[in-house]
């Protein structure tokens, strides 16, 4: 039987309301027990019985978990695999990854789930969760079989990467979701109000010459999305955030009683539209990166609960789909190593406390994906743990990322605050 | 002189003084082209490559002619005749055609930023003949030199630039060439073809085109893309051309000493009438004279070495 003992750490588990010093202790892979720290030298178990790590002065939490993640498996495997995604997964502190159904083929039906699940048995790192697209090759024509993908291991359903169009078929697809439990993520947009935009459209865009996105394309979609969620009273959750405007609709829509939650990625609150001036193409993506007041709103939604997730949308490229005209870049960045520091920014900012930023990489995901066993520190949970030093200096290199792709806007940035350890199951999966 | 720059990528890039001097460099190679033996051996030895992912006669033209006459060797490469069309990308076409050690590329290409994205990737010049929605600096160039030596100065003056403002390199490039030079700047034409935020480039915004030229010196019409409505920017030509199109009825209201630009190829009847664009007070044709001098004037910037 493994055993596993973390000594010593700061252990905030918001699931479980703890903020202070305490072992964690895990059996076969399980928490077996979190207790507060005694310093006498005899107490507690021998070396010899318990790997011991010594967690003084680190926080130690849930795992996190990655609720929009693009691990490209099957299919595009010269931009990710499932082994290389988990890997960077895991040096992000991310110890479970929701993988997007935007693969070749497309994760519309449960072999295609089956086969993700036996690769990421075989090969991944941390635990993968699929994502069932919402309709058949993401056409968004006909629903795909949501009832066998849910059977067969997925999470949550969405057509991310591209909007559901027909609004007849979203309203379908939140009504057949609904007795399965499953939560459908929109990607929302209404793509025919700027189809070739290619960052926020405002005075950057004008300036750069380039085609511009306006808010209100994801504001219309998120209005029509929340109007259907109403009607049908099923989950929506709206993926990646980026308007002050969406923002606004989540919290409206919340205060109705609509079932409606929201995530929002690192780079849309760190990054504005201006970090576009030069055409690096790694700051190329969808939603775009928008405005400071944009960057402002996003903030209040994390305070005031309106924004339940944070989310990487992991979403690696190759250099040949990055090293082009920045019209014809591909859209996404990779996120997941580079997202923990960015988050802790929001914590030294007063945004946001670190226990709430916690709660929103962990608990609040599994709630949110009904993930049991997962996001807390809880005995008999799954012994997922994440432990993170506050204050330990590095510098991105995109070159070293664990993701077999490079694009980072991040390259060369000073990040304070790292994952110094991630455990899945009671496993140490990566160590800095 | 030279300017202390690898490329010539923007108006914005550039100070007064790199205007300056350029204006001034262009005005003294103005007289080669009078001259019999239209060529002095200034860049004798340099290859020049003008490499054209967009049609362009005109441009790719003048920039020949100029390199011709500075004595360079310039090659043209078009997108329909090269490796482009067969998918070649930008990263490959730069280091194959640096590979050939040029001394300058002069790109024309239909997505912004593609210049400073090659010269990044590229030890030799990149001058930018034009990029998307994005900026056309030597047109811009040409453009103040032309009033320039009309007016005698452009600090002061009222420009107005009317027409596709939102799809225009030439409304860019100009909107900073002038307001660095002094001169006051507003733009005119329907909403939809005025795009987010130009109120805060320094210039001046109208949808009347007859307010926009009323007390205007230079007034600039820009190429209407009819190939390219698409988005149906406006109803119909015809409304167009009455609505916002300078004819001589509505040239009537403006000042005396007016004078009119267009940076080619014009439609005529729809953004100007005939009888506006072959009329006393249009510059078009100086303006493609002037092109040329702009054009060796920037060669020897960035290439030259010392001039007798
Ligand atoms: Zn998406």
């Amino acid at each position: 039987m493994k055993r596993l003992l973390i000594k010593g750490g700061r252990v905030i588990d918001p699931a479980s309301g703890i903020d202070g010093i305490f072992n964690v202790y895990a059996v076969g892979g399980k928490i077996a027990a979190v207790k507060p720290h005694v310093q006498t030298p005899d107490s507690g178990p021998q070396s010899d019985d318990w790997d011991i790590i010594d967690a003084a002065g680190l926080i130690v939490c849930p795992g996190f978990i990655d609720m929009h993640t693009h691990l490209r498996e099957p299919g595009y495997e010269y931009k990710e695999t499932i082994q290389t995604g988990t890997m960077a997964a895991a040096a992000g502190g991310f110890t479970s990854v929701a993988c997007m159904a935007n693969t070749n083929p497309v994760n519309d039906n449960a072999s295609v789930t089956r086969y993700i699940l036996k690769k990421a048995a075989e090969e991944a790192v941390v635990k993968v969760f699929p994502v069932g697209a919402i309709s058949k090759e993401l056409k968004g024509e006909m629903l795909a079989e949501i009832g066998e993908l849910k059977e067969a291991g997925c999470v949550a359903i969405s057509d991310d990467g591209r909007p559901v169009i027909s609004s007849a078929l979203m309203r379908l697809a939140l009504e057949y979701a609904k007795p399965f439990g499953l939560l459908v993520i929109s990607h929302s947009e209404d793509i025919g109000l700027a189809a070739d935009g290619v960052m926020n459209e405002g005075l950057i865009s004008t300036k750069l010459g380039l085609k511009g996105i306006p808010n209100a394309k994801e504001d219309i979609m998120v209005a029509r999305d929340i109007a259907l969620a109403e009607l049908t009273g099923a989950r929506l959750h709206i993926a990646h955030i980026s308007t002050k405007g969406a923002v606004e609709l989540v919290r409206n829509a919340k205060q109705r009683g609509v079932n409606v939650t929201a995530e929002v990625t690192p780079h849309h609150f760190t990054l504005t539209d201006e970090a576009v001036v030069g055409y690096n193409t790694n700051t190329k993506m969808n939603p775009p990166l928008r405005t400071k007041d944009d960057i402002d709103a996003i903030k209040i939604g994390l305070q005031d609960g309106t924004i339940d997730a944070v989310v990487t949308d992991h979403a690696p490229q190759s250099i040949d789909e990055k090293d082009v005209e920045f019209d014809n870049a591909a859209n996404g960045i990779v996120g997941l190593e580079t997202a923990l520091p960015l988050l802790l920014r929001l914590v030294s900012e007063g945004v946001i406390s670190l226990s709430a930023l916690i709660e929103k990489l962990s608990a609040n995901p599994a709630k949110l994906l009904r993930l049991g066993g997962k996001g807390k520190l809880r005995v008999g949970a799954d012994a997922d743990i994440t432990v993170i030093d506050l204050n330990k200096e590095w510098v991105v290199d995109a070159k070293n990322l664990k993701s077999k792709s490079r694009n980072t806007p991040f390259d060369g940035w000073k990040m304070k605050g790292r994952v110094v350890k991630t455990i899945v199951r009671g496993k140490v999966v990566y160590e800095w | 002189m030279r300017l202390k720059r690898k490329d010539i990528l923007t108006i914005e890039d550039l100070d007064r003084d790199e205007i300056g001097l350029i204006l001034s460099t262009a005005e003294s190679f103005k007289e080669v082209s009078d001259r019999e033996i239209k060529k002095v051996p200034t860049l004798r030895g340099r290859t020049i490559i003008n490499l054209f992912y967009e049609a362009s006669t005109r441009t790719r033209t003048s920039f020949e002619i100029a390199a011709k006459r500075m004595s360079a060797d310039a090659i043209n490469i078009s997108a329909s005749s090269s490796s482009v069309v067969k998918g070649e990308t930008l990263k490959d076409t730069a280091k194959n055609l640096e590979a050939m050690n040029p001394d300058c590329i002069v790109l024309r290409h239909p997505s912004s930023g593609t210049p400073q994205i090659l010269s990044r990737l590229l030890r030799c010049s990149v001058i930018n003949a034009g990029d998307g929605a994005h900026e056309h600096p030597s047109q811009a160039l040409l453009d103040l030199l032309t009033v320039k030596q009309r007016f005698g100065k452009i600090n002061g003056l009222k420009v107005a630039i009317v027409g596709d403002i939102a799809h225009s390199r030439v409304a860019r490039s100009n909107i900073y060439g002038f307001i660095k030079l002094g001169a006051r700047v507003s733009v005119a034409g329907p909403p939809t073809m005025m795009p987010s935020g130009i109120d805060k480039m320094g210039c001046g915004v109208c949808y009347n085109v007859e307010d926009a030229i009323l007390d205007a010196d230079v007034i600039m019409m820009l190429r209407i893309q009819l190939e390219r409505q698409n988005g149906c920017l406006f109803p119909t030509a015809r409304e167009y051309s009455r609505l916002f199109g300078l004819d001589s009825k509505k040239l009537e209201k403006a000042k005396k000493d007016v004078v009119i630009l267009h940076p080619g190829p014009i439609n005529r009847g729809i953004e100007i009438s005939s009888d506006v664009a072959d009329g006393e007070y249009s510059l078009i044709l100086n303006q493609v004279k002037n092109g040329v001098a702009v054009r060796m004037a920037l060669f020897y910037l960035l290439l030259g070495g010392s001039r007798e």
